[in-house]
């Protein structure tokens, strides 16, 4: 049994099937890559752990309890941090308070009523966020608005805002797209350090096969809404059907 | 000191000084000069200006903190009024109990309000707010009259009999602190000038200076981090496992709350309340006051509340007879051409001088007047580019410590 169980999970939009009959299981404390051509409903399963979405059918468990009918803050209570295709983040407040607040709601729940406390007097939470910021290299920008960040920091921001809190599950959703070569591959330092350190299990979904090939133990292929294979990295490579998924899209 | 840091310390003593001295400061001419109607030193208007200041500071803690505009704040002042002058019909002539009512049932009729409305944003919780102001406004025109007096409203009377207050037979009470009355003023003559100090002022401006305070807490606080994440972005503040609504309600319910104040003050330094106090109009009135000043920041707020009242009272009391005076040194077809020129900006036409001001301010200076002495405060300090004045700090708001 997996930390994270998909069964039969089919998502319709109008005209659309855009996720079919999807079983997917994570194993507890892995790596588990999704890759498959744009447009193959990656996001959107995404979509439908996370509460943004209701799948029209199947079920998704996290733990052993159902994901279905919670909504987005009670999901992420649970233990479950996304990191979106496009940056989410803060961008009126600088980049030092859009890691305290995952702090504060990590510490003090969906509500806090702290209305007279001072934000200068939480020293635990600035130490644990600067710490972060440390980690993702980008304690000397603690103080920039955040939508001054290249889109590149953006993200580690926002990756930043996730791990702060450390998660059971984090689901990546194409973390180092436009980002520098060099940055990319501290993201994948950043993330292998990350797993080696704690106990998490993280889905990626991810285009740039070093970053795949180098995290992932686990490989799913998903093309028009339905997982073609699941294998290790050294038996995907070759795999002819995943070659038939990529090389259809090419044709077309 | 008092838990804040020195820029924020700093800008309440100032804050504190210039209401303290508002008296001096507001009367900066000579009485029987001809510049004496400039004076806003009289105990009517400076009332005003705190208490509109309180009520455009609690305003600015939904709408500057959270960006949910509330088009029907006017209700809550109307409530809080209410409230009090029953406090002050059936208790006692005493106002702080009128006062603290005035603010409990605000804040229980924004409770109300605020479940209902916060169940959308943007434009329809604007509208939806503005729905249940005009809704209260009506009701209290029509089927409440037997507890808001309808159209004439409510006020102390001869026959009131305050549980607490022993009155003579006949005699209409009057509001009072400990036996102050709200009414009685202490005035100082120096040489030509005429300085009057005024006890309910002094209670208005103490009750200002409280919730200055209390907003400055609020804005330094975790929960204003998390007020203004919702502005910025909700959907983030989701996925980060924080639930939206009840910072929002909170938010709603606390400047509610500054409304009622604002309200029960208004009736404790005058004890009267007429419906017309929830009109829409009076909502509009704040949102101006807020924007004018520079929403989001600390004092904006203040200031364009008292750039607005003192615009609506001293600039609608010049007429024409008063700008023929000034201009009577002109020959007499420049000064008539003048008189022309500036007669739709003045009186009765004050109105489109705020206009004026409130388009010219919003296209070039979004932040308001704040923003405005930023930029001038830039001007003289370009050398010394570190020092942040105390208010760009308040604007920005990006440090959470410092
Ligand atoms: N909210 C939505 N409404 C309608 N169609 C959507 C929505 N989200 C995704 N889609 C469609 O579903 C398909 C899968 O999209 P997506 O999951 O974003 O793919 P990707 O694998 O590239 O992340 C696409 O055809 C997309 O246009
Ligand atoms: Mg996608």
């Amino acid at each position: 049994m997996g930390i994270l169980e998909i069964k039969n999970v089919g998502k319709r939009f109008g005209g659309l099937q855009a996720l079919s009959d999807v079983n997917l299981s994570v194993a507890e404390n892995t790596v588990h890559a999704i890759i498959g051509p744009n447009g193959a409903g990656k996001s959107t399963l995404l979509n439908c752990l996370v509460g943004k979405l209701i799948p029209d059918t199947g079920s998704v468990t996290f733990q052993g309890q159902s994901l279905l009918g919670r909504k987005p803050h009670e999901i992420n209570q649970l233990g479950v941090s996304r990191v979106f295709q496009t940056p989410e983040i803060f961008a009126d407040l600088t980049v030092l308070e859009n890691v305290m607040i995952p702090c504060f709601a990590h510490r003090d729940g969906a509500f806090q009523m702290n209305a007279l406390r001072g934000v200068r007097s939480e020293t635990d939470i600035r130490q644990k966020a600067e710490q972060i910021l440390e980690d993702v290299s980008m304690l000397e920008k603690e103080n920039m608005q955040a939508s001054s960040l290249s889109r590149g920091d953006k993200r580690r921001l926002e990756m930043a805002m996730c791990l702060v809190q450390d998660p059971k599950l984090l689901l990546l959703d194409e973390p180092t797209a436009g980002m520098a070569r060099a940055d990319t591959n501290n993201t994948i330092d950043l993330l292998k350090e990350i797993k080696d350190k704690r106990d998490i299990t993280m889905a990626i979904i991810e285009h740039d096969m070093h970053v795949v090939f180098s995290l992932a133990e686990r490989i799913t292929v998903l093309a028009q809404g339905t997982p073609l294979v699941e294998e290790t990295p050294e038996n995907i490579k070759g795999h002819p059907k995943v070659r038939e998924a990529y090389l259809g899209e090419a044709q077309v | 000191m008092f838990g804040l840091s020195t820029k924020d310390t700093t800008l309440l003593l100032f804050v504190a000084a210039l209401t303290l001295l508002a008296p001096f400061l507001l009367n900066p001419f000579p009485e029987n000069s001809a510049m004496a109607q400039f004076n806003a030193g009289y105990p009517d208007l400076m009332q005003r200006f705190v208490i509109f200041g309180t009520f455009a500071i609690g305003f600015n803690i939904l709408f500057g903190l959270t960006g949910y505009l509330s088009f029907g704040h006017a209700a809550f002042l109307g409530v809080g009024s209410y409230g009090a002058i029953w406090m002050m019909k059936l208790l006692t002539l005493n106002v702080i109990p009128a006062i603290i009512m005035g603010v409990i049932f605000a804040g229980l009729f924004a409770l109300l309000v605020g479940y209902i409305s916060l169940r959308r944003s943007g434009i329809y919780f604007s509208i939806l707010t503005l729905a249940f102001a005009q809704m209260s406004y009506a009701l209290a025109y029509s089927v409440l009259t037997p507890i808001t007096g309808g159209e004439t409203g409510l006020q102390l009377k001869a026959t009131d009999t305050p549980l607490l207050s022993n009155l003579a037979p006949g005699e209409i009470g009057r509001a009072n602190l400990f036996g102050v009355d709200m009414r009685s003023s202490y005035e100082l003559v120096i040489g030509d000038w005429l300085f009057t100090f005024n006890a309910g002022y002094y209670i208005a401006a103490v009750c200002m200076l409280i919730g200055f305070y209390i907003s400055i807490r609020i804005f330094r606080s975790p929960f204003g981090m998390m007020l203004r994440a919702v502005k910025s972005n909700q959907q983030r503040m989701n996925y980060t496992g924080l639930n939206s609504k009840p910072y929002t309600l909170a938010a709603f319910v606390i400047s509610g709350m500054y409304a009622g104040l604002a309200g029960g003050l208004m009736v404790a330094m005058d004890t009267q309340v007429g419906p017309e106090r929830m009109f829409w109009t009076a909502s509009g009135e704040v949102v101006l006051m807020a924007i004018l000043g520079g929403v989001g920041t600390l004092i904006g707020p203040v200031l364009g509340a008292g750039m607005i009242k003192y615009m609506e009272n001293i600039l609608s009391k010049i007429n024409d007879a008063i700008l023929h005076q000034w201009f009577a040194f002109m020959p007499d077809g420049i000064e008539n051409l003048l008189v022309a020129i500036f007669h739709p900006f003045i009186g009765k036409g004050w109105h489109l001088t705020l206009g004026m001001l409130f388009m010219l301010i919003v296209i070039f200076l979004p932040g308001g007047l704040v923003e405005g002495g930023q930029r001038i405060g830039r001007i003289f300090r370009r050398r010394d580019r570190k020092a942040d004045s105390v208010e760009s700090d308040a604007a920005k708001q990006r440090k959470p410590a410092e």
